[in-house]
Order: structure tokens, then sequence, then C-alpha cells
């Protein structure tokens, strides 16, 4: 097993990704992601510093369009499709801790 | 393989007023009842729907107006591609029977073009797979022989034109989730060059990744279907805006004066069968007039494990708005945060958790620049490696998938053995530039094997020029020379 | 440049601002759901707004020209810029990211100077979406804590921001309400902004610390829920006393974020930021760079208008006044500078004009009902003696009532004559004999004895005396 991971970590990570994990499921990705990160050793030793990330495949800039109204979505259609849903508003339960 | 008709086929006779798109349109549903429980390509068929479309195609045609290229072709949709009103579930329990408010754009151009939707394929969920064991409603299986999967994460399209359920279909490649199934179920897949189709309305994967392409019988049917979903959408940020070629342009060209480029370096990995056909797709072209090259694309080799950091880390923030709160699958809970999470716990399956997992890792404070920073560097240098090669050859050839259709279960021990279905399709998710898969032969028991045509970016005209001629090419070879 | 420094048992206060923004575009900033604010819940609604599957960002230019407007008259660089994800989920941030611009924003190193000559460095003002909103329903007084669930209307996600932030140059709560104040007139004449606190359309946090001078930097706290310019001086020094006193009694300050409570005058813990989650900050792959061309800077740049420091320094120069007095600073807030100077134009007299407007044009607008040739006429009766202050003040007031008219003709009616300087003297003859004590004691040094004689005139002359005129006379002969 390797030990680039601990639990604790994944633990974190499982909230940060606002995951409920059981403490089975807690070992099995901490044995798992560990074994992952194992296989990406490759990239460990590669000096990399003057290579300029690519974020994405295409050279573009400024893409933009003009700032005219189009059609919204029907509210009530929007609505249904949600799980609750008061006074034409997403009804959720109360927020309590932080957002960030 | 039973000769189904073609979609350039039916689209002529329509168009002509030879044949009805009703008429078609039964025919294939036909086919569907006769085995689709079997297979379980589809995670909808929308019949009434279809046939309400093909009456309109052909009403338009007994008008005398002009039905669209692809008029009365039935085609099956990725379950992961918004279709308004019609339950998009990408195969996952969080988005069970959720309907879109709008059409992708994709959606929108094939219904311009006279298409006929038949219904929403089976997918790993939330494209994440090489096998389609991953969808939460069921694996789909391989038309060729149902023990074995039809590969991932598009494996419901892949199988529904195999099977004859529609002579066109439509999936999404972000690893290779078009080219890998295509090899697996013997049928033509494209995955285009990065940007040349509109992503709006595909639900998201990998966003810097993710394309949409067809499934066909032909590499013509491609072609057509090509030109019918290429093309600039302003509603997506990242899409090409310069004017199509015609597609169909060259496929009767042949390959006289082409160079085919051969990776040396290529990653080992390929079974023997896969790799003899490979050898031989070489020596097709040669035969057949092209120049083959060496060329060296050193970073191929990191290409897995750069996807593996990437790919995770883009899903991992595109799957965060599966939260409960305004669509889809919602736990209750005493307040939103631990709604959240007992929802993503219930809703997502165990391939999207790990996934979800790594790439918040990935991303994480104290993390980010060991793998995602350094795997962004690789990409650049994947991207160089490949414009080097194409300075010395038109197109490159490789294997689709390292072996042909695999058994259920048989890669789902280790996450990672089947992470390597991937290994030579990955590469052009990462650069952007389109790859295709055309079927070459059988490999072991008979299975199709494919051949991967690469190309550099907007080389649609030049890959499919190459993939016609070993088209032409492996009639040959299932005609008269050895197996 | 004055001294603005705020000093608390030896200690200094380092203040940096973080303004919010809400620009004034016709549509959101990544979809074409209109800005608006007060409509129906969630009617403003489209794929991008709510987060659903398959939906994109497309950048809306207009949000880009005033988020570059801005930068310029906050004296920014404008570069080439890109978007990030910023990572963290809550009910009112659809995609559960926001994006925003993290590593390039569009706008850099700039500063805002103070009418009192004090400048703040601006870090740098950056483009990003604004979330929706929540309303907490059941609990006590409708909040958070209790709550029995919440709704959640998007309309405002989406709506392009622009949060602007200073350096910790602030170093008194007059200081940051000058800065606030300053912002909000720069935002208010390029256009970018209507920056209505109490809409939200302009949100300010605080980042507080305390340090003695010349000490080190000390840790700081972020105070949010500040509603009104007043709340932000309030807070400002609610905090640094609450962390000089902590400090006093042998604490260490906890980085924070703080809720400021109108009601009770206090701040309250909200969260520590060791519990903050990690954004996880990555470009956002669905947008591309945006790199401003220099011909398309310059166009903005030029059609900035007069920023109001300038048309502050302008009227005070001319008016005679200090560019931060009240009156200066209340005839530009309200756009009557352009005004003013046709009075001028028109032969008045523009310092005279300014005190005048600074009352008497209190709830008029950009342009005011009086003719400015009225208002010219009236100025220079004043300035040639013919009417004093009070007169023309009173016949000022029935010009506006009248909605125009000659004043000579008003203070005719009014039986108000200035009285000319030998009247005048005449008059203080008449109080000096009248009054032998008084002027005895006057002439021996005693100023306050001129009093009675100046009293006498104003009773004589039932009040037309020009009182500084005869303060002027008496001293002379004295």
């Amino acid at each position: 097993m390797s030990d680039r991971l601990t639990n604790d970590v994944v633990v974190k990570v499982a909230h940060l990704a606002r995951l409920d994990l059981t403490p089975a499921e807690i070992e099995r990705a901490t044995e798992q992601l560990g074994d992952m990160l194992d296989h990406f050793a490759d990239i460990d030793a590669l000096d990399l510093s003057a290579v300029a990330p690519m974020n994405q495949p295409l050279p573009f800039v400024n893409v933009m369009r003009d700032d005219v109204v189009q059609p919204c979505l029907d509210r009530d259609e929007v609505l249904d499709a949600a799980p609750d849903a008061q006074d034409g508003r997403f009804r959720v339960p109360p927020i309590i801790g932080s957002g960030a | 393989m039973p000769p189904f008709s073609t979609a350039s086929e039916i689209a002529a006779r329509v168009r002509s007023g030879d044949l009805k798109a009703v008429d078609v349109l039964e025919q294939h549903l036909a086919r569907i009842d006769a085995r689709e429980t079997e297979i379980h390509a589809f995670n909808l068929v929308i019949a009434d729907a279809a046939r309400q479309q093909a009456g309109a195609v052909d009403a338009i045609v007994a008008a005398g107006g002009d039905p669209g290229p692809l008029a009365g072709v039935p085609v099956a949709l990725k379950d992961n591609m918004c279709t308004r009103g019609v339950p998009t579930t990408c195969s996952s329990k969080i988005l069970a029977g959720w309907k879109p408010p709008y059409d992708g754009t994709v959606v929108s151009l094939l219904q311009r073009a006279g298409a006929v939707a038949i219904g929403k394929t089976n997918l790993d969920e939330f494209a994440m797979g090489s096998s389609t064991e991953n969808s939460a409603f069921g694996p789909t299986r391989n038309p060729l022989d149902t023990d074995l999967v039809p590969g991932g994460s598009s494996g419901g399209s892949a199988a529904a034109v195999a099977a004859g359920f529609a002579p066109l279909s439509f999936g999404s490649d972000t690893g290779g989730s078009i080219r890998q199934p295509a090899a697996l179920c013997g049928v033509v897949g494209v995955k285009p060059t990065y940007g040349r189709v509109s992503r709006y309305g595909l639900v998201a994967f990998a966003s810097s990744l993710d394309q949409i392409g067809p499934f066909t019988h032909t590499v013509a049917d491609a072609a057509l279907a090509l030109q019918v979903v290429c093309g600039h959408d302003p509603h997506d940020s990242t899409s090409i805006a310069e004017p199509l070629p015609d597609y169909s342009a060259l496929l009767e060209r042949g390959v006289e004066g082409l160079r085919v480029g051969r990776i040396t370096d290529l990653p080992a990995g390929a079974d023997p069968d896969v790799a003899e056909r490979i050898e031989q797709a070489f020596d097709a072209l040669a035969a057949a007039g092209a120049t083959i090259v060496d060329v060296e694309v050193p970073a191929f080799t990191y290409g897995l494990t750069a996807y593996y950091i990437i790919a995770p880390a883009e899903a991992s923030s595109n799957l965060a708005r599966y939260d409960g709160v305004r669509y889809g699958l919602r736990v209750d809970a005493p307040d939103t945060h631990a709604m959240y999470s007992a929802t993503r716990a219930a809703g997502f399956g165990d391939e999207v958790k790990r996934r979800i997992l790594l790439g918040t890792y990935a991303l994480s404070a104290g993390y980010y620049d060991a793998y995602y920073g350094k795997a962004l560097r690789i990409r650049r240098l994947m991207a160089d490696d490949f414009a080097k090669a194409y300075a010395q050859a038109d197109v490159l050839l490789t294997p689709s998938s390292p072996s042909v259709a695999f058994p259920f279960g048989s890669k789902t021990a280790d996450p990672f053995a089947m992470y390597l279905c991937d290994t030579y399709t990955i590469p052009a998710n990462l650069t952007g530039e389109p790859g295709m898969s055309v079927p070459f032969g059988t490999g072991q028991n008979d299975l199709p094997v494919g051949v991967q045509v690469l190309a550099p970016a907007l080389g649609e005209p030049v890959m499919l020029q190459v993939a016609a001629e070993l088209e032409r090419a492996a009639t040959n070879l299932a005609v008269g020379s050895a197996s | 440049m004055t001294d603005t420094r705020w000093t608390h048992d030896g200690y200094e206060m380092v203040v940096g601002l973080e303004v919010h923004v809400e620009l004034a575009t016709k549509t959101k900033l990544f979809s074409a759901s209109p800005n608006r604010f007060g409509d129906e819940p969630n009617t403003n609604i489209d794929p991008v707004t709510l987060g659903l599957p398959g939906a994109l960002p497309v950048l809306n230019k207009y949000a880009v020209e005033l988020a570059m407007r801005i930068g310029l008259a906050l004296n920014c660089t404008v570069q080439p810029c890109t978007f990030a994800r910023k990572n963290y989920f809550y009910p009112d941030m659809p995609t559960s990211y926001q994006i925003s611009q993290y590593e390039d924003p569009l706008n850099v190193d700039g500063w805002l100077d103070l009418p009192d000559g004090s400048r703040v460095g601006i870090e740098r003002a950056h483009m990003e979406q604004d979330a929706g909103k929540s309303t907490h329903v059941g609990g006590g007084e409708g909040r958070v804590h209790g709550a029995e669930h919440s709704l959640i209307d998007l309309n405002r996600a989406g709506v392009p921001l622009v949060e602007i932030v200073s350096r910790p140059d602030i170093r008194s709560p007059e200081q940051a309400r000058a800065y606030v104040n300053e912002l909000r007139a720069i935002l208010l004449a390029i256009g970018a902004s209507d920056a209505k606190m109490e809409e939200g359309s302009m949100r300010v946090d605080a980042n507080v610390s305390v340090r003695r001078p010349g000490a080190e930097l000390g840790t700081r706290c972020e105070i949010k829920n500040v509603n009104s310019v007043r709340s932000v001086g309030r807070a400002i020094e609610y905090e640094a006393k609450r962390q000089i006193l902590m400090l006093e009694a042998g604490e260490s300050i906890r980085q924070q974020t703080r809720h400021w409570d109108e009601g009770d005058g206090r701040t309250h813990t909200l969260r520590d930021k060791e519990d903050a989650d990690d954004y996880r900050y990555f470009l956002e792959p669905d947008l591309v760079p945006v790199a401003p061309s220099a011909e398309w800077i310059e166009e903005v740049r030029a059609s900035l208008p007069v920023l109001p420091a300038v048309r502050r320094a302008r009227l005070a120069e001319a008016a005679g006044l200090a560019a931060d007095s009240e009156a200066v600073g209340a005839i530009i807030d309200r756009g009557q500078d352009d005004y003013a100077f046709t009075v001028q134009a028109a032969g008045g007299d523009i310092g005279r004009a300014v005190v005048h407007m600074k009352e008497a044009f209190a709830e008029m607008g950009a342009e005011p009902t009086l003719p400015a040739a009225d208002l010219a006429g009236l100025t220079t009766l004043e300035i040639e003696g013919k009417l004093t202050a009070t007169q023309a003040k009173t016949v000022l007031g029935e010009l506006i009532e009248r909605g125009g008219g000659d004043a000579a003709a008003v203070a005719a009616e009014k039986g108000f004559e200035a009285m000319d300087t030998s009247e005048l003297e005449s008059m203080v003859d008449d109080a000096i004999a009248a009054q032998p004590d008084a002027w005895e004691k006057f002439r021996g040094g005693e100023a306050k004895a001129m009093g009675a004689l100046v009293g006498h005139i104003m009773k004589a002359s039932r009040g037309q005396a020009d009182g500084k005129l005869v303060t002027q006379i008496l001293n002379a002969r004295k």
C-alpha cells in the first residue's frame, strides 16, 4: 500500500468535495488513490520548470458577445424540475456554516 | 456482420422521395425491439417523438421542400447530450429523470438537418470509463459478442450503430470515449478537433478535453455527419470560427504522396493481434502510394498520467453543481452542507467518486504544483512533440485500443487496468487534435480491431482521406488476405 | 497633505477595503439574461445562471468595457487577463464555483487620491460573477441560525461585479469613509454602476489590523455586512479598538471573518479563516483570455468624463474655496458645477453662487430650475454691496419659487435696499454719539463692545445694514 496518502487527507478532500464516505470507503479510497499517485510517480523526477503550462488546446483570445438581452427560460418549467420550491424560489434546508 | 443501410443511402432515398422517413424509422425500431433487451444500448427509446419527427420530414419532402442532408436518418444520442423535455441522465442516479429545459446545439443542428432522434444511449456514468460498466443503469453489451464490453464511455452509441439500431449515433470523447468503443464494436468513430463541434448542451466532464463526435458504418457517413455538426457556435466560447471545408471532398483521392507517421517510441501494451493489424494498415497505405516515416513523440508515454490528473481535476469542479438544490436527486438532511454530502454520496457511483476525490486532491493547496501544475506542463510538451511530428508526417497511425473487446469484470478490480485502455487515445484530447478509429480486420476470436488515424488541428480532411483508404483496404483484408 | 492619522492607546489602524460593485450592464456577465434589480424571483434565468448541465459561459463585452473604465479612472494598468474558477459550495452559487479573476486580473497597480490630499493604493480591480440571494425563513428574525429553511432566488446570480481591492493604506475611519465616497462619486461619474450601498450594488468589506507605528503588520480580520458609509467608519473604529483591547490584555488576534452588527455596534465572529475552504483556483477552461488592444484601451480612456477630483479642483479654484470644503463637495456630487460655471459666464460671482447653491439647490439635480443668468444677477448685486448676504438669501428663495426673475426687482419689492457707504457712515456717527461708553471701550481694545454699536445700527436700519461693512467702518474709525 502506498504511503503517499493518509486517511486524514482523504477525509479532508472528501469534505472539500462534499462527499459522505463510510469508514470502509475512506480506507478503500486512501488505498486506491495512493496506488494511482504511485502510478503517477513517473512525473516526479521530471524537471518541467522551463515549460509553460498548457491549459487549453486553442490559442484564442477575446471571445465576447454584445450586451443584448436574450429570452429567458420558463420559470415554471425550471421549478418543476427542482427537488423543492416555494414562492418561486428554490427551497433548501437551513444554511448553517460557511460557504467557504 | 449484416450490411446495414448507411446514413448517406437513407438520406439520399428519403430526399428523393424513394423512401419514407416513417418506414425507415419503423425498420430501425423493429431491430431495437429484437435485440435491445439483450444489448441495452439505450437508456431511453423515444419512439413516439421519433415518429412525429419522421412524419414531419416526410411532409417537407411531399411539399417539395428541402428536408436537410440527414433527412429521415435515425440518430441515437449519448445520454449526456441535453435534449429538451427528454430525460438526460448521464447514466447517473443523480440525474435520473431530469429533463433539460433546452436543447444542446448539436441536437438542434441534427434536427434541422432532418435527422430523427430515436433514443438516448447508455454510457459510463458522467462519461468516466472505458467499458460502460460504470453506468448506474446496467452495462451495455457488445452486439458482436454479448459477453464482452462494447468499450466506453460511449458504449451505448457504439453498440447502437454496430447492432443496426441507428446508422448514425453521437458520443463524446474526453480520453478516447468515442474512438475506443468504435474499435471494440467494429464501427467508425471520430473525435473532431477541439472546438470544431459545439459543447453547448454537452454535460461537461473535462471541459478542455471533451468533444462530441459521430459513430457510423462508413467513413463517408462520418464526413456527412461532421458537415452537419461542425461549425462555430456563439454559445460556446471555445468554438472555432474557421469556415468548414467540404469533408467529403478527399474521400476518393487515395493516399499517393501522403506521409504516414509511425511513432517509434509508442508505449508498449498493444496485444499482438492488434499490433499485427496496425502493421498491415501501414503496409496497405504504403502499397497505395503513401510514404511511411518514423517519428518520435517522447512525451507520449506521460500522457496517461497527465490525463488522469487534468481530467479528474476539471471533473471535480464540473460535477460540483450536482448538489440537490436546483435539479436532480436530493437526499434530505438538517442543513444544506449535510444535504450536499448525502446527496452526492447517494447519487454518484464509485468511479465518479474516485475521480472527484483525485481531482479535488490534485487542485488542493499544497498539491497543485506537484500534480495539476506538472500535468499542464506535460500537456505542453505533448503538443510540442506532436507539432514536430506533424512537420514530418501528414497523419499518424496507432492502435485505437490496446486490445479487442474484453469480458465484463475483467478490468474492474484495479481502476488503473481500465485506465490503460486509453493509452493511445488520450494524447489527441490533451493536444486538442483530431483522431478517428477505422475498423481494420479482426483480432482474436474474430473480434474487430480499430486503427487510429491522428491528424493536426483542423486536419479532418486529410484524416478522412487516409481513413477512406484504410476502409477500402480493409475490405480486401476481409475478402482475401490472411486472418 | 492633511495627516488623517487615528491613534488609540499608542496603536494605529491599518485598513484595506474590498469594494464589490455591480456593473450597469443590460445583461449578466456570462449569459444574456437581464441584469435587473427587483424583478419576480427566478425570472432572469438561463442555463448558465442555473448552473444546468451542459451550460457554457460567454463573456459580456460591455462588462469588460465598464471594468476597464473603472480601472482607468483609478489609474490602473489594464493588462491581458484570464478567468479562474473559485470552487466552494453554497446554495446561492449554482455551479458551486464562482468565475472570477485570480492570477491575471484586468486592472492592477492604481491609486485613488482623496479630497484631503491623501492617496490610497489600488492593488487590483477584477471582474467576477455575483451570487444569487438566499432568504432565511423561520427561526429568529430571519437570521441564518435557527432558520427552518432557506429560499434561493438566482436573479442576481451571474450579475457582473468588479471587485476593487485597495492596498492597506487607510489609517482612520474618516479616511475610509472618504475613500468610499470618492469611489462612489467616480463610479457614478463614469457610468459604471449606480453604486447604491442600500440596494447592494456597492458592498464594502474591510480588512482591519492594528500595530504600533513602525512595527510589523498585525494579524487582520475581515469585516463583512457593512451596509452604509457611516457603518464603514463605525465598524472599523470598533474593530480596531477590539483588537487593541485584546493585544493589551496579552491575547493574540486570530485571523477571522467577522460580521458587523449595526444594531449593537459590534463585530461578531462569522468564521475562522483557518476553517476556510481551500478554493482550488484553476484557469476557467470554458473561457479564453481577454487581451484588450491598445486602441480599445485608449478609446475607453478618451471616453472617460472629467473625474470628480478634477472637477472639484476646478470649481474650488474658481470659487476661491478649499477643494475638500463641504460646499464644493456638495456641488460636485449633485453635478451642478457646470451650472455654476454658466453663472460665471453670465457675469455672476461663482464664489457667492456656490455658497448659495450649497443650501438652496440641495434638492435639485444636475439641471437646476433657476436660470443661471438670474443667479448671476443676484450675486452681482451682492458683490456690488447692494444686498447683504442675508438679504440675498431671501431674494434667492423667492426667485427659486417663482422659477426665475430679476433679483433687483425682487429686492425692491421686499424693500431691501443695500445702504450705500455714506449712509452707513452717518449711521455709525449716530451710533457713536448714542453709545459713547461702548465706543470708548471699543477704542480701548474691548472688541466685545462693538456689539452694542452694531446692534444700535442694525436696529436703526431695521436689519438692512450690512454687518460686515459696518464692522469695517468701525474698525477703520478706531
